[in-house]
C-alpha cells in the first residue's frame, strides 16, 4: 500500500496540468492567505484596540474559547446552502468557504492580538509615558513589538486551521490540496488519498515552520529568550 | 419521535458515537501525556524534543490523519479505530506541554519537603505533584476536550458515523435542519464535556475553593 502511494507521488503526469499536484498547492496556499489576510486586517486592529484600552475583553476570552467548540464543518454546509442559490458560476464554491475560513480564523488572531497586548510589562509601559510618548507611539513602539511571540502565534494556529479548513472544503468543490483527499475518495483510489494528505500534512508542517522563521527574524532578540 | 427531519432514536444514537469517539481518546491520551510530561521535566534533554515532537502532530490537519492512519495501521478506512487514535494523538499533542508545566508550577518546598518525608520520586509524583497540578492540567484537559468534540465531527467525511453524519446527510439532502440540528448538539456536547471536566476539578482541588466561602 504504501509503494502505491509512493508510485502516486513520484508520478510526473500527477504533479502537472490544471488539475495537478502543483496548481492545487497553489490554489491552497492563495485561498489560506487571503482568508489569513482578510481575518487579520479585521482581527488585528480590533484586538490592538482591546489589548491597549482593555474594553470588550470578556468578549475576546469568550469567543475565542466559544468558537472552538463551533464544528467547521458543519459551520462550512451552512454557509454554502445558505449562498449557493446568491452565486453562480466558481463564486458559488469559492465565496462561501473563503467567508468560513475567516470567520474561524478571526478569533485566534484576536485572542493572540490581544493577550499579547494585555501582558506586556506594566513598567514597559510607564515608562514610555514617562518618556513622553503618546497613546499612539506607546502602541506602535512598545506595545506591538513586546507582543509579537503572541501575536505570532495566534496567526500560526489560525493558519492550521485555515489550511485544515481548506482541505475540508474540498467537499463543496473548493479548490487546493483537498481535492485530492476527496475526489481519491469517491473513486475508491487509496493511492491517491493518502498521496494528497500526505501533501496536505507536509503543506501545514512546512507553513508553520516558515512563520516560525519569520517569527525568528521580526521578534527582538531580547524577547525571545526569554520565551 | 423526530426533529427538523431527523429520528430522535438517530439523534441520540450518533450522540453516544460521538461520546465514545470524543471522550476515550481524551482519557488515553491524558494517561499517555503524564508520563510523557512527566519525561520531559525530568530529563532536561527530552523536554524540548518531546514538546516539539508532539507539537508537530498537532500541526496535522484532522482529515488528513484520519486518512493517512488506515495506511500505517493496517486498518480499513471506515473503522473508527482511526478516529480514536487521531484523537488520542491529538488530545497527547495538546497535554504533554501542560502536563510538563502543570508539574513545574508545583513550588519547589513542596517538592523538597516530600523528598524529606521520604517519598520515593514515584510517590511522591501521585500524591503530591500530580494532585497540585491539577488547576494546569484540567486547564489544558478542557482545550482538548473542546476541541477534540468538533474535530471529531470531521470524521464524517471518511463515513465514520457520530454527530457529524447529520452535516454529510443534511447537505446531500440540502436540507438545512439536520445541519442546524448537528451544530447544534454538538456544541451543547462540549459544553456538557467542558462543565464535567470543571466539576471534577472542583472536586479535586477543594483547597481552591475553600478560602473564598470563608
Amino acid at each position: 500500500m504504501i509503494s502505491l502511494v509512493g508510485e502516486w507521488l513520484t508520478d510526473p503526469a500527477n504533479w502537472s496540468g490544471a488539475r495537478g499536484i502543483w496548481a492545487q498547492l497553489v490554489t491552497h496556499l492563495q485561498l489560506s492567505f487571503l482568508a489569513l489576510f482578510l481575518a487579520a486586517l479585521i482581527a488585528v486592529p480590533l484586538g490592538l484596540y482591546i489589548g491597549h484600552t482593555g474594553r470588550g475583553r470578556v468578549v475576546v476570552v469568550n469567543l475565542a474559547g466559544g468558537f472552538r467548540a463551533v464544528p467547521s464543518l458543519g459551520v462550512l454546509f451552512i454557509a454554502v446552502l445558505l449562498l449557493l442559490p446568491r452565486l453562480s458560476g466558481e463564486a458559488a464554491f469559492v465565496v462561501p468557504s473563503v467567508i468560513v475560513l475567516v470567520v474561524l480564523a478571526i478569533p485566534p488572531v484576536l485572542s493572540g492580538v490581544y493577550a499579547g497586548v494585555q501582558q506586556v510589562d506594566p513598567a514597559a509601559r510607564d515608562a514610555a509615558r514617562g518618556m513622553g510618548m503618546t497613546g499612539g507611539q506607546v502602541l506602535t513602539q512598545v506595545e506591538i513589538p513586546c507582543a509579537l511571540p503572541l501575536i505570532f502565534s495566534g496567526l500560526r494556529s489560525a493558519m492550521l486551521q485555515i489550511i485544515a479548513t481548506a482541505t475540508i472544503a474540498a467537499v463543496v468543490g473548493l479548490g487546493g490540496l483537498g481535492r485530492f483527499l476527496i475526489d481519491g475518495q469517491a473513486t475508491r483510489d487509496y493511492a491517491e488519498m493518502a498521496g494528497g494528505a500526505l501533501l496536505v500534512a507536509g503543506l501545514a508542517l512546512t507553513v508553520d515552520f516558515v512563520f516560525g522563521l519569520a517569527q525568528r527574524l521580526v521578534v527582538s532578540p531580547g524577547l525571545a529568550r526569554a520565551e | 419521535m423526530s426533529v427538523w427531519g431527523v429520528p430522535l432514536g438517530e439523534v441520540w444514537s450518533l450522540t453516544l458515537d460521538h461520546i465514545y469517539l470524543a471522550g476515550l481518546p481524551l482519557l488515553i491520551g491524558l494517561l499517555l501525556a503524564i508520563p510523557l510530561g512527566w519525561a520531559a521535566l525530568t530529563r532536561r534533554w527530552l523536554y524540548g524534543p518531546l514538546i516539539a515532537g508532539t507539537g508537530l502532530l498537532y500541526t496535522i490537519p484532522s482529515l488528513a490523519l484520519f486518512i493517512l492512519l488506515p495506511g500505517i495501521l493496517g486498518t480499513q478506512i471506515l473503522d473508527p479505530v482511526n478516529v480514536l487514535v487521531a484523537m488520542t494523538l491529538y488530545t497527547v499533542a495538546l497535554l504533554t506541554r501542560t502536563v510538563a508545566d502543570g508539574l513545574s508550577s508545583v513550588p519547589n518546598h513542596v517538592r523538597q519537603a516530600a523528598t524529606a518525608m521520604g517519598y520515593s520520586p514515584l510517590r511522591r509524583l501521585v500524591a503530591v505533584e500530580l494532585p497540585l497540578a491539577v488547576p494546569v492540567i484540567s486547564a489544558g484537559l478542557r482545550v482538548a476536550a473542546v476541541s477534540n468534540v468538533s474535530i471529531v465531527s470531521v470524521a464524517a467525511l471518511v463515513g465514520v458515523s457520530q454527530l457529524g453524519t447529520l452535516f454529510t446527510d443534511g447537505f446531500n439532502r440540502n436540507a438545512m435542519g439536520p445541519i442546524v440540528l448537528g451544530v447544534i448538539a454538538s456544541v451543547t456536547l462540549a459544553v456538557l464535556f467542558d462543565v464535567l471536566i470543571l466539576g471534577v476539578t472542583k472536586v479535586l482541588t477543594p483547597w481552591q475553593t475553600a478560602g473564598r466561602s470563608a
